[in-house]
């Protein structure tokens, strides 16, 4: 959607979003404006309030101590008391700029959003009943926000569709842009899988009677519009185990430094020589570095970040237009074992091709493809068009106009006959007939035109089948002689360019593929084959599917699939992850937990890798900012105590110029990460299919080992700049 | 041969025996926790409590038969101690006063075997033998059986059940502690140990003075009390006493059979969910901290540090002259690995890191091996952590052997590494903030260490003593009773919850997408994470401790 107005964060995002992302910048999401965060800071500093950051324990302890720092910087000034006051401060409130920066990129869409929802009046029918004339019910206009569930509504060539619901009358074309992005319009027809039409959306042609099938506030655009903003975002189940964690953490931290206080007065007490220093003095260590202390220990950077990573990967969603109900469906895609995958329009084109001209003895291809290709002019059918195109790919043979052949009669192709096929009947010389169609139905010609196919032909007809193709035989009839057949076209299902490839990927991520589809086991093990998916489901009936998910789901998988028919629902509702089509009957949407608006059957393979990224992105922040404390300890430890035990100062590995500056250093990296990692929080951690060993050494090494290395340098270089403040060194 | 020779070879002999021995008897461990077969004397047992040994427990109900066989335990014994002088073979010792039977009786069920009390000149031999070495026993089975029930919980599927307490607490005293102690307490007394019921023999001395010779049942009780992982001596000196520990070799099994249960336990784990890979792991973990360890201590009390260390060559104040410097060493540090809290040697005078890496070794949680049965749980608990941490970091949620750990998981996990953290800060603190502190006979960085130390051991259930530290007033004896209390019971009923809830899900099938948890990255992670965790929490203490003096 982000197509239909101006994205608000750089174009780098316009440019990705509704195109299928290549592979280098796989689930990667925008770039970060400084502009945004600007724009974001009204909103960060409003989240200061105490009643909004409690939800964030880390951040509200942190806040705590910066009350505390504030009154003892006014009580007892000094330029290290106010500038680790000025910090902590800082610390908060980049994370609260964090979490309104991801925010405020899904209020611009949200915005967005809203201009679709005018409020319309809508045509109320009264005492319709399908079918019924037009005297039979009256209408009346009422607005649209009090259309209830099960209302009739007439919407005419202009009119905006009041609300969601599915079509029980008519066909229209509808511009669904306001919703997709898509500017071409789509048909929307009663009966059928393309019945649905959401609200907001404009109908610009005929006219259509369409049942209501949403809540009053609960349409999807009102959902688009909360799930952007983030509005009553929910914690995922991860999310709030890792609560849990840094919870946990933040606690032992506390009660590391409250009992150190003790400790401390004896130490100080026993060294009674020491000279006091802004870090200790008699009655223990200062307030002050006790705040600073456990500031830098407890996990701020994951706690600052963890908000904004969950709203920033529901975003990264949105921007592949896809539509997540929960959080929660979002990690589940993550964890997905077993993805089911329609074979038709996602693993092959949506048709057959013609794929190979196959001439019986005595006959050259080339003789054969002509034959083909002149019997399939008047073939409009797909198949017929693929046989046209492989003659002139194959053979060089250009496509003629049927209306530029002279003499010639063309046989459209009917269910009746399953054949199609045309008569020349020159001037000069003997009538030739042509026909192409289903082995049975031209064999037959054959056979009445008194000629005799051979047994090549059977055989052929059969090895096709075997494999999984669909076997059409060329026949020709010349006057005078009997009928023969030509060849056979092999018309196969073509796969996707790219597909294997990407069940590869999907077989190094864990991931188990299966194809479901209506064929025969036979044609459905060829294609399964060729496509390099792990398994298939053929003459598979909606029971079966749910029959399999059941199954993998007991075996403790995690099933995720894509659907858009009514009958897909059930299976919808039952796979963990259920993709439904934006084109999909309301049924099928309500059931699955994600809508996505291209209708892309293949997007599942990236709302997978966007699940997992989330979840990377988690773990990874968590172990850079455990890894943290070790540098911030080397920094506060000699601080504080080197004073009573010199000899302490042999911790102080950075060679930090004083124990103030060592202190405000820690502090103000501590702060400044949470800044320099916002981008990262935003766009994710790069993730590629890989297996979970190789991801986990090249995470670990990156945010484990860099988590320890970077707060060394980091804080050693801001210890270079601020030693020169007075009152610091 | 040099000292460190003879310090190498005594390490290296040990690793050999313990890697010849954890498969077999791991085996053998496996079959008693998982048979179904009952002896007569279980079933005899089993009728005289009113069990039935095939009912099953859900975790509430095992958690509270633990509960309830420790209270009655705790209460039995300080009843015990409190009446001992009108029993059977009092010595004429008197009743133990109250703070101090309270102490000793939580002490010895909790594994912990904490003493404030010389036990030649406090305890009779009944309460020696009916009353603490019953507790050797049983404490020991009651770490093992809820180590046992864990790894059911990682083993079962879609169950409530995590087996019978009573039928594994007396399967694994009769099956495993009880043979092994007689053949260990016979091959004790081959070394010299004694066993008897002498009240003492008066003797005269070279120098014409009088002295009492003392006499029980030592090497029963020297036994259980190494393989138990109790640490309770039947001397005030405990294994530096020559009755107990009497020559080097019985240092060398007093010290492999420390070791013994807890090192094999991770064969059973492996066994029991039925990937022994997965127990090679959690085995390697404990190797390379518990070699770390080692190694450290010795390197620490080799080298010396301070005059007189570095005069003689290394720190030999406070040792036995008859197992040297780096056994001395080996055995203090795989005693307090473990949660044995014997000792052959006085703590308190090693070197300044030397005794920070014994509190090092208590604060890591025991775990490497770690109590029996007590070091298994924790390092799972520690794997749980680590593996939510690197199972995000693979994109998917955190599962260890086919198991989710979510919020409940992690949760629970969280409540159990809170514990211990939380007694021993807070008792220390606590001890310095009211003054409690002064009966230390060290002041400065020093005197801090005895106070951290006393709180760590006995928060861990480790009982080793610092020592140079007074202990035995009621202040003392209260706030520890209380951490070994909360630091043994809290910690069961998280992982007994968490066994509950792990048992009850359907298992997670294992692909490319799974983290492996048997690799060496994963071990390597586990280690991080142990010693990250525990360094962040008691750095600062430490720092002001044997860090300030050591450095």
């Amino acid at each position: 959607m982000t197509t239909s107005t101006p994205a608000p964060h750089g174009t780098a995002d316009a440019a990705t979003a509704g195109t299928p992302a290549t592979h280098g910048d796989r689930a990667s999401g925008g770039l970060l404006d400084p502009k945004q965060m600007i724009k974001s800071l009204p909103d960060a500093l409003r989240k200061l309030d105490p009643r909004t950051l409690w939800r964030n324990p880390v951040m509200l302890i942190v806040e705590i101590g910066a009350v505390f720092t504030t009154l003892l910087a006014v009580t007892d000034p000094s330029v290290f008391a106010i500038a680790i006051t000025v910090w902590l401060w800082l610390t908060v409130l980049f994370a609260n700029l964090a979490e309104a920066v991801a925010e405020g990129r899904g209020k611009a869409q949200a915005a967005a959003l809203r201009k679709a929802k005018t409020d319309t009046i809508a045509t109320r029918l009264i005492g319709w009943t399908p079918g019924a004339r037009a005297n039979g019910y009256r209408e009346e206009a009422v607005p649209a926000p009090d259309l209830k569930q099960g209302d009739i509504v007439l919407v005419e060539a202009g009119d905006i569709i009041p609300g969601d619901g599915d079509v029980v009358e008519g066909i229209a074309s509808v511009d669904e842009s306001a919703i997709t992005g898509e500017s071409a319009p789509v048909i929307r027809e009663s009966g059928g899988d393309r019945s649905a039409v959401t609200g907001g959306t404009k109908v610009l042609s005929d006219r259509i009677v369409v049942k209501i099938t949403q809540k009053p506030g609960e349409s999807f655009i009102d959902r688009m519009i909360n799930l952007v903003e983030g509005a009553n975002r929910q914690k995922t189940p991860n999310e709030i185990a890792l609560n849990i964690l840094l919870a946990a953490l933040t606690i032992i931290f506390l009660l590391a430094v409250v009992t150190l206080q003790p400790l401390a007065i004896f130490s100080k007490g026993y060294q009674g020589a020491a000279p006091d220093t802004q870090a200790i003095t008699d009655a223990g260590v200062s307030g002050i570095v006790l705040v600073s202390l456990l500031v830098c220990l407890i996990p701020t950077t994951i706690g600052a970040l963890l908000s904004a990573i969950g709203i920033a990967g529901m975003d990264r969603l949105v921007q592949r237009n896809v539509l997540a109900m929960s959080g929660r469906a979002v990690e589940a895609a993550g964890d997905v074992n077993t993805l089911l995958l329609d074979k038709t329009g996602t693993i092959t084109l949506g048709n057959r091709q013609a794929a190979e001209f196959v001439p019986v003895e005595g006959v050259n291809a080339a003789t054969v493809a002509d034959a083909a290709q002149l019997s399939s002019l008047a073939d409009e059918t797909p198949e017929g068009r693929s046989v046209v195109v492989l003659a002139k790919n194959e053979f060089g043979l250009r496509e003629r106009e049927p209306g530029l052949i002279p003499h010639a009669t063309f046989v459209p192709f009917t269910a009746q006959t399953r054949m199609s096929g045309v008569d020349l009947t020159p001037d000069v010389g003997p009538a030739r007939r042509i026909r192409k169609g289903a082995a049975a139905a031209v064999m037959k010609w054959v056979r009445e035109n008194g000629g005799h196919p051979t047994e090549q032909v059977g055989q052929f007809v059969d090895e096709i089948s075997g494999i999984g193709g669909t076997p059409l035989v060329v026949a020709e009839h010349v006057d005078d002689q009997p009928a023969r057949a030509l060849g056979v076209i092999h018309l196969k299902d073509v796969v996707k360019t790219g597909m294997r490839e990407r069940f590869d990927e999907m077989r190094r991520m864990g991931i188990r593929t299966v194809m479901i589809t209506g064929d025969n086991p036979r044609t459905a093990r060829a294609i399964a084959e060729e496509a390099g998916v792990d398994d298939f489901l053929a003459e598979a009936t909606p029971e079966d599917k749910l029959a399999l998910i059941r199954k993998e789901q007991e075996g403790g998988r995690l099933v995720a699939m894509t659907g858009d028919g009514t009958n897909d629902a059930p299976a919808l509702a039952q796979a963990d992850v259920g993709v439904a089509m934006n084109t999909g009957t309301s049924a099928a949407k309500e059931a699955g937990n994600m809508v996505d608006l291209d209708s892309d059957p293949t997007k599942l393979i990236e709302i997978v890798e966007i699940g997992k990224q989330l979840l990377i992105t988690r773990g990874a922040l968590t172990t850079f900012s455990i890894a943290n404390d070790i540098a911030k300890y080397f920094a506060i430890i000699p601080a504080m105590f080197a004073g009573i035990y010199p000899s302490l100062d042999t911790l102080n590995i950075m060679r930090l110029s004083s124990p103030e500056s060592a202190i405000l250093s820690a502090v103000i990296f501590n702060a400044v990460v949470i800044v320099a990692l916002i981008p990262l929080a935003l766009r994710g951690v790069r993730y590629r299919p890989a297996s979970a060993s190789k991801l986990l050494s090249r995470n670990l090494l990156v945010y484990g080992l860099g988590g320890i290395v970077v707060p060394f340098i980091g804080i050693k270089l801001i210890d270079l700049v601020i030693q020169f403040i007075p009152g610091i060194s | 041969m040099t000292v460190t020779t003879a310090g190498v070879l005594f390490i290296l002999s040990l690793v050999v025996a313990l890697v010849a021995v954890h498969k077999p008897f791991g085996d053998h461990m496996f079959r008693v926790v998982s048979g179904q077969r009952h002896s007569r004397v279980e079933r005899g047992i089993y009728r005289l409590v009113g069990v039935d040994p095939a009912a099953e427990q859900t975790w509430g109900v095992y958690a509270r038969s633990v509960l309830a066989f420790s209270a009655v335990s705790v209460l039995f014994l300080y009843g015990f101690m409190r009446v001992q002088n009108h029993l059977w073979l009092s010595l004429g010792f008197d009743p133990v006063m109250t703070h101090g039977a309270w102490n000793t009786a939580v002490s010895f069920v909790t594994n912990t075997n904490w003493q404030w009390y010389s036990g030649e000149s406090t305890m009779g031999h009944l309460v020696q033998m009916a009353g603490l070495a019953v507790q050797n026993f049983v404490s020991a089975a009651v770490g093992i059986a809820v180590a046992v029930a864990l790894v059911r919980g990682f083993a079962r599927r879609r169950t409530g059940d995590l087996g019978n307490f009573w039928v594994d607490l007396t399967r694994i005293t009769l099956r495993i502690l009880l043979p092994i102690s007689v053949l260990g307490a016979l091959a004790l007394m081959i070394g010299g140990a004694v066993q008897n019921l002498s009240a003492g023999t008066e003797i005269t001395t070279l120098t014409g003075g009088s002295q009492t010779i003392t006499g029980g049942p030592v090497a029963s009780q020297e036994v259980i009390k190494e393989l138990g992982t109790n640490g309770g001596g039947f001397y005030n000196v405990n294994s530096a006493h020559p009755f107990e520990n009497p020559t080097r070799w019985t240092n060398w099994l007093e010290t492999f059979l420390i070791l013994l249960i807890p090192f094999s336990l991770p064969r059973v784990f492996g066994r029991m969910v039925g990937q022994n890979r997965q127990g090679y792991a959690i085995a390697a973990v404990m190797a390379i901290l518990a070699t770390a360890s080692i190694t450290l201590t010795n390197v620490f009390e080799l080298t010396g540090n301070g005059t007189v260390p570095q005069a003689v060559g290394a720190a030999l104040e406070g040792k036995e002259v008859r197992f040297d410097v780096s056994n001395s060493a080996t055995f203090a540090a795989a005693t307090t690995l473990t949660s044995t809290g014997a000792v052959n040697s006085f703590h308190d005078s090693y070197t300044a890191l030397g005794g920070g890496m014994l509190l090092l070794n208590m604060m890591f949680g025991e775990v490497a091996p770690g109590g029996v049965g007590a070091g298994l749980y924790g390092l799972l608990v520690l794997a749980v952590i680590t593996v939510f941490v690197a199972g995000l970091m693979v994109g998917r949620t955190p599962e260890y052997i086919g198991k989710k750990i979510g919020s409940r998981e992690i949760k629970l996990a969280s409540l159990y590494f809170l514990v211990t953290p939380a007694l021993v800060l807070i008792g220390t603190a606590a001890a310095f903030a009211t003054g409690n502190n002064s009966t230390a006979l060290n002041v400065g960085p020093h005197g801090l260490s005895e106070v951290l130390y006393a709180f760590t051991s006995a928060s861990n259930n480790n009982g080793s003593a610092f020592a140079g530290i007074t202990v035995n007033a009621p202040w003392w004896n209260t706030a520890l009773g209380i951490c070994m209390l909360l630091g043994r019971f809290l910690p069961i009923i998280f992982v007994l919850a968490l066994a509950g809830s792990l048992a009850r899900q359907q298992p997670v099938p294992a692909s490319e997408g799974t983290l492996p948890t048997h690799r060496p990255l994963f071990v390597g992670m586990v280690v991080g994470v142990t010693v990250i965790l525990v360094a962040l929490t008691f750095l600062p203490a430490l720092a002001l401790g044997p860090l300030a003096e050591g450095l």
